[in-house]
């Protein structure tokens, strides 16, 4: 199994989640993050005190599936959430050692 | 006998307007068996509530979304309780000191101590000869006025300040602050209203004496730990957005019910407070764009209060194109003294109390004196002739407010300091005071 695990640009989630749907993932986990990468912040300014934000909002999106189909799912990622600018993101794929369904104590490929 | 004079010159038109209440006003129209109007008086039952929603909700939301998320709760708490404090000492001795009966020309009396005297038949004289509103009224409206000004001093000493230290400030300096200068400014004999002094609203009373005690207080208070290094920005803009709506809107109450009547005096003050307010709130951001920056929503908001703030002596003393330009004046002066002034000089106003209320007070209180003129629109008799002598009184009421609520700020901190300590420990100020000081945390997800 493999842990896939992208960091995108928050306005993209949705079309992620439906390039997702599309090749038939059984289901993501999506957190809010903030990061940074090659992507420099902004500068906010409140009643004229300068603020550099470095940390920018990211959506975290995390999906476990079986090896062969990884790269499906990367690819699927990395074509939606492109807007071809710095600060897309980026995406990380992992091994899994162990998965359990919680409610039948289905394990590994079966709890997917 | 001077009050005489201002009467007699009040009587030429809605001069009379640009004085608040004078109980004085109460014995004189004793005589002619004063009648009380029950348009009047709901409007001005309506007028006391609309001032206590400009203090809660709408001050504690317009400073609470200004602060870190960790501090929240204490600006609210703080914001409520002395605004509390504020009701229960009016009662006891605040009005008394302000509007008894007899005294001098810095405090009344403490005749009407706890309300002595005072019953549902007992009267309040407005601006109108022979008409009064129920004195409980007058008290009521008063009363909401003390609570909001010790209020907005709290604004520069957030996020650091103990709860105690707070509450025995508010309460000191509402007594040697607050109540003296209500009176000198609004009293029949008190000493600014005698020379002639206009504040319709309490640009004065409340503005510049909020504002310039929020100075001295944060100046004696000491700064946050880590400001200015440390990035400390507004944790919920949109909590500070509701506040301003509910503080304009309660506005209305403060300036228009300053006229203690529903007349035609009370009609320009509500005019000036939407279009003065407004020019306010266009100007700030003007300001921002020129200076090359991005119209921001703090911004906005921060020009409308200051709008609301420079037309509040002004609202029945100025015709609507004098407000505008005051406000819009005023707008960019409290621009400068935000972002340039502060950083300049150093101080940690927190929440720009002075930046905005003290400095707006100012621009507000002075420019009183100019747009007051016939020639310029203001219901004064007189073109460009009273206008230089208007401005001097203007100008030495101001200064004289400036003063008095340095020395009595300073000397309500150090008793306060002396009894409860001010400042809350690193610790406490680090973590937040919401857990620190109340035990509780504004959010919870």
């Amino acid at each position: 199994m493999k842990l896939i695990l992208a960091v995108i640009k928050p306005h993209k989630l949705e079309e992620v989640r439906e390039a997702l749907g599309d090749i038939s993932v059984q289901g993501l986990t999506v957190s809010e993050a903030r990061g940074y990468g090659r992507q420099k912040g902004h500068t906010e300014i409140y009643r004229g005190a300068e603020y550099e934000t470095n940390l920018v909002p990211k959506i975290r999106v995390e999906i476990v599936v079986e090896d062969g189909f990884a790269e499906r799912v990367v690819e699927a990622i990395q074509h939606s959430a492109r807007t071809g600018s710095i600060g897309d993101g980026k995406i990380f794929v992992l091994d899994v050692e162990q998965a359990v369904r919680i409610r039948t104590g289905e394990q590994n490929d079966d709890a997917l | 006998m001077k009050l005489v004079s201002n009467l007699c010159r009040g009587a030429a038109g809605v001069t009379l307007a640009a004085f608040a209440a004078m109980p004085v006003w109460a014995q004189a129209a004793a005589t002619a068996a004063p009648t009380v109007n029950k348009g009047d008086t709901a409007w001005m039952m309506t007028s006391s509530v609309l001032v206590l929603m400009m203090i809660v909700p709408g001050l504690a939301l317009f400073y609470g979304g200004l602060v870190r998320s960790k501090n929240m709760l204490s600006v609210m708490t703080q914001v409520g309780a002395v605004c509390a404090l504020a009701m229960l000492i009016w009662v006891g001795w605040g009005y008394s000191m302000a509007f008894g009966d007899g005294g001098n020309a810095v405090i009344a009396s403490f005749s009407k101590v706890f309300l002595k005297g005072v019953s549902s038949s007992t009267t309040a004289a407005t601006f109108t000869s022979g008409v009064a509103i129920p004195e409980y009224v007058f008290v009521c409206f008063q009363m909401t006025f003390a609570a909001i000004t010790v209020a907005l001093v709290l604004g520069s000493v957030v996020e650091r300040m103990k709860f105690s230290a707070v509450m025995i400030f508010g309460a000191i300096w509402l007594t040697i602050v607050y109540f003296p200068v209500a009176h000198m400014v609004w009293g029949g004999n008190g000493y600014f209203f005698s020379m002639g002094a206009l504040d319709f609203a309490g640009g004065t009373v409340v503005h510049i004496n909020s504002g310039v005690s929020a100075l001295v207080a944060c100046l004696i208070l000491g700064k946050r730990i880590g400001y200015p290094q440390e990035p400390m920005p507004p944790h919920s803009l949109t909590m500070t957005g509701i506040g301003t709506g509910l503080l304009w809107v309660g506005w209305f109450g403060f300036n228009a019910g300053s006229a203690l009547e529903a007349n035609g005096s009370a009609a320009l003050a509500m005019m000036n407070t939407f279009v003065g307010t407004a020019a306010g709130g266009l100007a700030w951001m003007l300001a921002e764009k020129l200076m090359g920056h991005k119209a921001s929503a703090l911004g906005f908001c921060s020009g409308l209060v200051v709008g609301l703030v420079a037309v509040t002596p002004a609202a029945g003393n100025s015709g609507p194109l004098g407000a505008i330009v005051l406000c819009s004046v005023a707008a960019f002066v409290c621009y400068f003294a935000v972002t340039k002034l502060k950083p300049a000089l150093g101080y940690d106003d927190a929440l720009d109390t002075f930046g905005v209320h003290g400095v707006g007070g100012m621009v507000g209180a002075i420019g009183t004196g100019i747009v007051y003129s016939a020639a310029l629109g203001g219901p004064s008799a007189d073109n460009w002739m009273g206008m230089a002598a208007q401005l001097k009184v203007q100008f030495m009421t101001v200064g004289a407010t400036i003063a008095w609520a340095a020395v009595g700020t300073t000397i309500a901190i150090y008793v306060a300091k002396a009894l409860t300590g001010l400042r809350v420990s690193k610790e406490t100020e680090l973590e937040g005071l919401d857990i620190g000081e109340h035990g509780e945390r504004a959010y919870n997800y």
